[in-house]
């Protein structure tokens, strides 16, 4: 147990975890809707408010695990439920939990019909989502991985829009297809190691084969979650079906998953795979990039267009992830947390004119800026944001992946820059039409408080990450120096390896 | 006090009986039978830390044989309730109905603690033949599709006793005993002999048919569709847990040395099973057909756990086939209770269900989803638990079949849970749930959810009593 810093306090990862569930169920009892709302509210922002101790409390000068909670779970297969957070999870669970009161202030009128069912999903969906980026035990982290594909079917299948059998179907399929290989995977680990502790199996000693199977099963899993081209096609069709929250969730929380299983697991477990293999991902990231890019240029459907240029973006964090040096994948956390931020908005945004317009063609929103200028204000900014415009947020991401990139293989990164200026292209496309184009429309109304005041925190991250970006990227130095460092000792070793031969 | 549950139920069939001679008893029969249901609970619970043996030592009582007694008496009591009042039964035999039911109970118990070769067999007749006679029971369709089902199970049924009595007359001439505790040293010194391959491989098959493995499953569809919901739900569930309960006793007998034969046509059939249930599952349209070929598929699980044939493995077969009744019993309840006139459901007739019902709806949702074997239920923990049994044993390929296996069984028992929750119910009628029924379905969520979050105490439990008799 070296790897983890038991917490003798508090037990905040556990409070984070079981609190929404405990909201879930209290939200049983509860008849009145408005009353319903306002629990779900508060039980996601107790929640935010619990998680901040994580970030004033944490120790970035340790590569450990943090505020470690460890008890006995089935001995019998020595699997424990061991929680903990090291620099690369804990933004990711400071995204989650900041995100989900907006998932439920976004849903707030747009969800008329069974709101306790729409919030007790929406709650258990916070307990999964952070329990996968807190689980230290395999076990643990996959029966929250895929526990989480029932509350998320329902959110598409029964409040999402016209299409949403065929989405939530595919959803579920793909994603529960991907991760059936990665239970073999695990278990095969197990047996390897006579333990499910993921620490514990990193850095060990396995033949390159054995390595290569577990990447394919770990990259099938984790490249449909992403999703990477080719893998990504359920990503639009669930997007454009799911409830704004829904739509949320996915974008900002569990497209994550992936990357961080990446992170988490194919880095550290199986290096030797990665090594071999990293070229090849590297150029699926382009592709991702590129076609992302290109198909989003072609969308009149406003979450379509968002949708596709999520697969790009993803694809800029997966290329910072394989090009394995700091600044790249420094860049690719930060970018992680930026993409959670800006298209985790611009799905609220969209979100807010549906509800208006019930309407996500951009055509049915052309020149509506003199009608709603304060709307208009906040999807500029979003907009800027996610094209990657300096002082924003995705610029500090992007500008790290892309110097990273450049200091590995200049044709690589070279063929990645097309994606940039695509997304320029398409995000001003949008706003082109949404801001000058066509007549505007007298029938809507401006945002009022409430819509305000959920978006507003996110313009503050935009912001605040994109100019003063230290304070993200400190917690994160030593956990990525070591993660580098696993991943170097295994190429060390496979060098030497190498040169043993006659 | 060792023979209190089946005296219990012995007792009582002769009340029912009596019942049944008068005209339209079947509510008090019904009352009855739950009464014995709960009782024989209770006893069993009571007896489930003593050990004994009776009848000549025929008969054996151990932590073993009382725990399944209890999950057996549990899952009648849960058919009974929500069962109702039988309206896929014929009005005029309901009494007899409950008559055979709790004698079918009486058999398993009986079964599941036999430990001699003759009254093994003798137990599973019990069991088996009031079955036969409780599937055509059903009230008449029109098509005597009853009648049809009926014929295939009793002519089926009687096929495999034939070819495990036939075994057994091997077993009896090879080692001149019909007593478990001489058999198993007596078959082991014999290990590798092929006439003992054969002999404990026709043994098996009486109990292939009880648990539907391919390729003795020919019944299930036809039963499954032909019988009434509550029979079906009855078939389904409970006397699975006798067949498994003398597979693992039927494995002791193979020497672990001389296993390689029987281990690979072990796997062959559980392979099959799995491809052929999950792959005919997926183009059904009759939900009970459906849960069928589902039932076929677990089967071919449940060997996963025999295959290693190590106390562990063997405790995950319990303990999944534990798990397998309540899950079957969840979706069965839903079954039961949407379908008005006790009519067959098809998969478009649960639409709209989460308006209709939403508790229903909810059951239905964690049934379906814990047989899909999706975490944190109990299914994911069960597959979970096999998987690493046998891979541990290095059977590398079968496990990757078998996971294959799961990804191809969520399409079928997803498009349940899609009709169920995306569709709208259009103008069907919202279907009132009585109140006992209501507490059965929660309990059964509770320990769907339970065994599969804290399955620390029931492995425990089941590797206990695994060890009693291996």
């Amino acid at each position: 147990m070296d790897f983890l810093i038991i917490n003798e306090g508090f037990p905040y990862l556990s409070t984070l975890i079981f609190l929404p569930l405990f909201g879930a169920f209290i939200l049983l009892f509860l008849q009145d809707e408005n009353i319903q709302r306002i629990w779900a509210l508060a039980i996601t922002a107790i929640n935010a408010i619990i998680s901040l101790p994580l970030f004033t409390g944490f120790d970035p000068d340790t590569a450990k695990y943090q505020f470690g909670e460890h008890v006995s779970w089935i001995p019998s297969l020595d699997i424990n439920y061991t929680l903990g957070i090291d620099g690369i999870s804990l933004l990711l669970v400071l995204l989650t939990t900041m995100i989900m009161p907006l998932c439920v202030l976004g849903s707030w009128s747009y969800i008329e019909k069974r709101v306790k069912e729409f919030m007790i999903c929406l709650l258990i969906m916070e307990t999964a989502m952070l329990g996968v980026f807190m689980a230290l035990d395999f076990v643990l982290f996959y029966v929250l991985w895929e526990a989480m594909l029932i509350p998320m079917y329902l959110l598409i299948g029964v409040w999402g829009g016209p299409r949403r059998k065929y989405a939530s179907i595919k959803f579920f399929l793909y994603t529960l297809a991907g991760s059936v290989m990665l239970l073999v995977a695990i278990i095969a680990l197990y047996l390897k190691n006579g333990t499910f502790s993921i620490p514990m199996m990193m850095g060990q000693d396995y033949s390159t084969t054995f390595q290569l199977w577990v990447f394919g099963a770990f990259f099938l899993a984790f490249a449909i979650k992403v999703p990477m081209f080719p893998f990504h096609t359920w990503l639009p069709a669930a997007h454009v079906e799911a409830p704004t929250a829904g739509s949320v969730i996915l974008a900002s929380v569990l497209l994550k998953m992936g990357t961080y299983g990446f992170l988490r697991f194919c880095l550290p477990i199986t290096p030797l795979a990665t090594l071999t293999l990293g070229p090849a991902i590297l150029w699926l990231s382009i592709a991702a990039i590129l076609y992302g890019g290109f198909t989003a240029l072609a969308q009149s459907d406003m979450k379509k267009l968002i949708a596709y240029s999520s697969v790009g973006h993803m694809g800029f964090v997966t290329l910072g992830i394989f090009f394995l040096n700091t600044r790249g994948l420094e860049g690719a956390i930060l970018q992680m947390i930026n993409h959670g931020v800006t298209t985790g908005a611009l799905f609220l945004c969209v979100g807010m004119m549906y509800e208006r317009t019930h309407s996500r063609e951009i055509k049915d929103h052309s020149g509506i800026a003199r009608n709603v200028p304060v709307f208009v204000a906040f999807l500029t900014i979003f907009s800027l944001s996610s094209l990657a415009f300096p002082a924003t947020n995705s610029f500090v991401g992007e500008f790290l992946i892309l110097a990273g990139a450049f200091s590995v293989n200049k044709i690589i990164a070279g063929a990645a820059i097309p994606g940039a200026i695509l997304a320029a292209a398409y995000m001003f496309r949008l706003l082109q039409y949404v801001l000058f184009k066509g007549p505007g429309r007298d029938d809507i109304e401006d945002l009022n408080w409430r819509e305000m005041v959920t978006l507003a925190p996110l313009v503050c991250f935009v912001f605040w990450i994109g100019l003063a970006p230290e304070p993200f990227l400190d917690v994160m130095h030593t956990s990525v120096a070591y993660l580098l460092e696993q991943v170097d000792m295994a190429k060390a070793g496979a060098n030497l390896a190498m040169t043993q031969l006659p | 006090m060792l023979f209190v549950p089946e005296l219990i139920l012995l007792i009582g069939s002769l009340l029912i009986f009596g019942l049944s001679l008068g005209e339209g008893k079947g509510a008090a029969a019904r009352k009855m039978a739950l009464v014995l249901g709960i009782l024989c609970g209770f006893a069993s619970f009571a007896t489930l830390g003593t050990e004994g043996v009776l009848f000549f030592a025929s008969y054996q009582v151990n932590l073993f044989t009382q725990l399944l007694k209890l999950i057996v008496s549990l899952g009648m009591v849960a058919v009974i309730i929500f069962g109702g009042s039988l309206r896929g039964v014929n009005r005029g035999m309901r009494s007899e109905y409950y008559l055979f039911m709790v004698l079918s109970i009486l058999g398993l118990m009986m079964l599941i603690s036999s430990v001699e070769l003759l009254a093994l067999f003798i137990s599973l007749e019990l069991s088996s033949y009031a079955l036969y006679l409780m599937v055509p029971m059903r009230d008449d369709s029109g098509e005597k599709m009853q009648m049809e089902a009926a014929i295939k199970y009793i002519l089926f049924g009687v096929v495999s006793t034939g070819i495990m009595l036939y075994g057994m007359s091997y077993i009896y001439g090879l080692t001149g005993t019909t007593y478990f505790n001489e058999l198993v040293p007596a078959m082991h010194v014999l290990a590798g002999e092929p006439v003992a391959i054969l002999a404990i491989a026709m043994f098996m098959a009486g109990f292939f048919y009880k648990l539907a493995v391919f390729p003795f499953h020919f019944w299930v569809p036809d039963v499954y569709q032909g019988a009434s919901n509550a029979t079906t739900a009855f078939i389904a569930t409970v006397p699975k847990i006798g067949a498994v309960a003398i597979l693992i006793r039927i494995t002791a007998l193979i020497a672990p040395e001389a296993s390689t034969t029987i281990v690979s046509m072990l796997m062959i059939l559980a392979l099959c099973s799995m491809f052929y249930g999950n792959l005919s599952a997926l183009v059904q349209t009759d939900v009970k057909r459906m849960l069928g070929f589902s039932g076929i598929s677990h089967a071919g699980f449940v060997m996963l756990g025999l295959i290693t044939m190590k106390e562990t493995g063997l405790a995950t077969s319990l303990y999944y086939i534990s798990g397998y009744v309540f899950m079957n019993l969840a979706c069965f309840l839903v079954i039961c209770k949407a379908s008005a006139q006790g009519e067959n459901l098809s998969i478009d007739s649960l639409s709209g269900l989460y308006k209709r019902a939403p508790l229903l709806a909810l059951t239905l949702l964690v049934g379906m989803m814990a047989l899909a074997g999706i975490p944190p239920f109990v299914g994911f923990m069960g597959k979970f638990m096999l998987l690493t049994g046998a891979l541990k044993e290095g059977y590398l390929t079968l496990v990757i079949l078998a996971a294959l296996n799961t990804a191809i069984a969520i399409y079928y028992y997803l498009s349940v849970v899609r009709v169920a929750f995306c569709n709208d119910p259009e103008d069907r009628p919202d279907i009132k749930v009585d109140g006992l029924t209501r507490v059965v379905s929660l309990a059964l969520l509770l320990i769907i959810v339970y065994m599969g979050v804290a399955p620390k105490q029931i492995m425990a439990l089941a590797t206990s009593a695994v060890q009693v008799i291996f």
